[in-house]
């Protein structure tokens, strides 16, 4: 079909959603209204439990099937894309990954300093995911993140050492087999499919909300594991340069 | 009010739809994806705002109450973006595999993917 | 605090229609991560900061690095 052609084709189909778009809008409760039948359940259930981050509450606790889901969901894309990434054998042969090449100090003292702030605030996010804002994805995404600052400090040799894959690898299998281990361990002891296990302890504390940072905690270590691996993998293939072009 | 958060929400998607049909690199249709599937996130955060309501997590200064926004539409969009990155990061690999074994990434020069 | 929700959504609407077209994947990486940010405070504004985390993180940094990083490896295939 001719670039014009599809254009229009779109045109006229993005008229008709458009259209059904707006009739539908019309219909949504106005925004900003108080009418919230979800949220009057949610919070309650969340209180019930102690737990202060209701949507810690939500997404453990009360919607645990779907995160389960979703994390299978990264954990299988994640091995996708490691796999498309692999280096085929010719690219083995014939190509290297250099050690980096010369930074600026500043650069390179930003990337020291930051790491260890970055972890820490990491960590922060999914220890108390269950009371502040955060969580175990969250906290996950910035500790995998964190440990690729070095990369900023020019050694690609010493991001290598701190970052050994295959532990990794099986740090986000590991996650993701915690998850589905509490679930079936609610079966056992609560009667239900990641049910809670744990005492509720005092809303607010750190020890409160039952299983919820326990499931923060399996997750940020699945998420990090995934981040690590998939941005590892991305920077392998963008740093491979051909043998002939370096030498 | 209302309509123009939706309609919002809506252009987001119908963008990122035009932006996938123009395309003539495979990078540039993955980002487009991106932009496309941020819709939902507006639209569903959209649906469980309340004026004057705070945000739905507790804390000593602000003891449990009915007035917050509705945390099942953002633990909602926490799923969506999660999924949305994951979905992101494997297409990104195979435009790497498409690029390695066929050089080149314009969808009109791609023999396989004409219609 | 509603008419910083509307500013915000317009900055939304307009990042989003920069990111769709501009025609260079590398520049549109760093179109991607400000539509990243404008969305992170758009949720903020609307009280979701568990999902403004998450956005700031995935959409403003995580993607558009590996947007760039596909870019790399990909530009010695022209």
């Amino acid at each position: 079909m001719s670039r014009p052609a599809r254009l229009v084709l779109f045109l006229v189909a993005a008229a008709g959603v458009a259209a059904l778009l707006v009739v539908a809008f019309l219909d949504l409760p106005p925004f900003g209204s108080p009418f919230h039948p979800y949220r009057d359940r949610a919070v309650a259930a969340a209180v019930a439990h102690a737990t202060a981050n209701v949507v810690g509450s939500v997404t453990f606790d009360q919607r645990g099937l779907d995160t389960l889901v979703e994390e299978t969901i990264l954990l299988g894309s994640v091995a996708g894309a490691a796999a498309l990434l692999r280096p085929s054998k010719e690219e083995r042969e014939n190509t290297t990954v250099p050690e980096g090449g010369r930074v600026l100090e500043a650069t390179k003292l930003t990337g020291y300093l930051l790491l260890p702030v970055t972890l820490l605030v990491g960590i922060d996010v999914v220890v108390h995911g269950h009371l502040t804002p955060g969580g175990g994805f969250q906290g996950g995404v910035l500790l995998g993140t964190a440990v690729h600052l070095l990369y900023l400090t020019g050694h690609y040799r010493a991001l290598d050492r701190v970052r050994p894959l295959p532990v990794f690898d099986s740090g986000e299998a590991l996650g993701a087999a915690a998850f589905a281990a509490l679930g079936i361990a609610g079966i056992i002891a609560a009667g239900a499919f990641l049910g809670n296990i744990l005492p509720f302890g005092t809303f607010g504390e750190l020890l409160s909300a039952g299983t919820v940072p326990v499931f923060n905690i399996a997750v940020g270590v699945e998420v990090a594991s995934g981040v690590i691996v998939l941005l590892a993998k991305f920077l392998e293939q963008a740093l491979r340069v051909q043998r002939e072009a370096v030498s | 009010m209302t309509l123009y958060v939706y309609l919002v929400a809506g252009w987001l998607l119908l963008v990122g739809s035009l932006g996938i049909v123009r395309s003539r690199d495979l990078v540039h249709t993955v980002v487009c994806l991106s932009v496309a599937q941020s819709g939902t996130y507006v639209l569903l955060i959209a649906v469980g705002y309340q004026r004057g309501a705070t945000a739905p997590v507790f804390g000593s200064t602000t003891p449990p109450s009915e007035n917050v926004v509705d945390p099942v539409v953002q633990a909602m969009t926490l799923t969506d973006i999660v999924v949305s990155a994951t979905v992101t990061a494997l297409l990104l690999a195979l435009v790497i595999q498409i690029a390695k074994r066929h050089g080149t990434l314009d969808p009109d020069h791609l023999s396989s993917l004409k219609g | 605090m509603t008419a910083a929700i509307a500013v915000a959504l317009a900055m939304v609407a307009i990042t989003a229609t920069a990111v769709v077209f501009t025609g260079d994947p590398v520049r549109q990486a760093v179109t991607l991560s400000v539509f990243g940010l404008t969305l992170s405070v758009l949720f903020l504004l609307l009280q979701a900061p568990d999902v403004a985390l998450a956005q700031i993180g995935v959409g403003a940094a995580v993607v558009p690095l590996m947007v760039m990083l596909t870019l790399r490896r990909i530009r010695r295939h022209r």
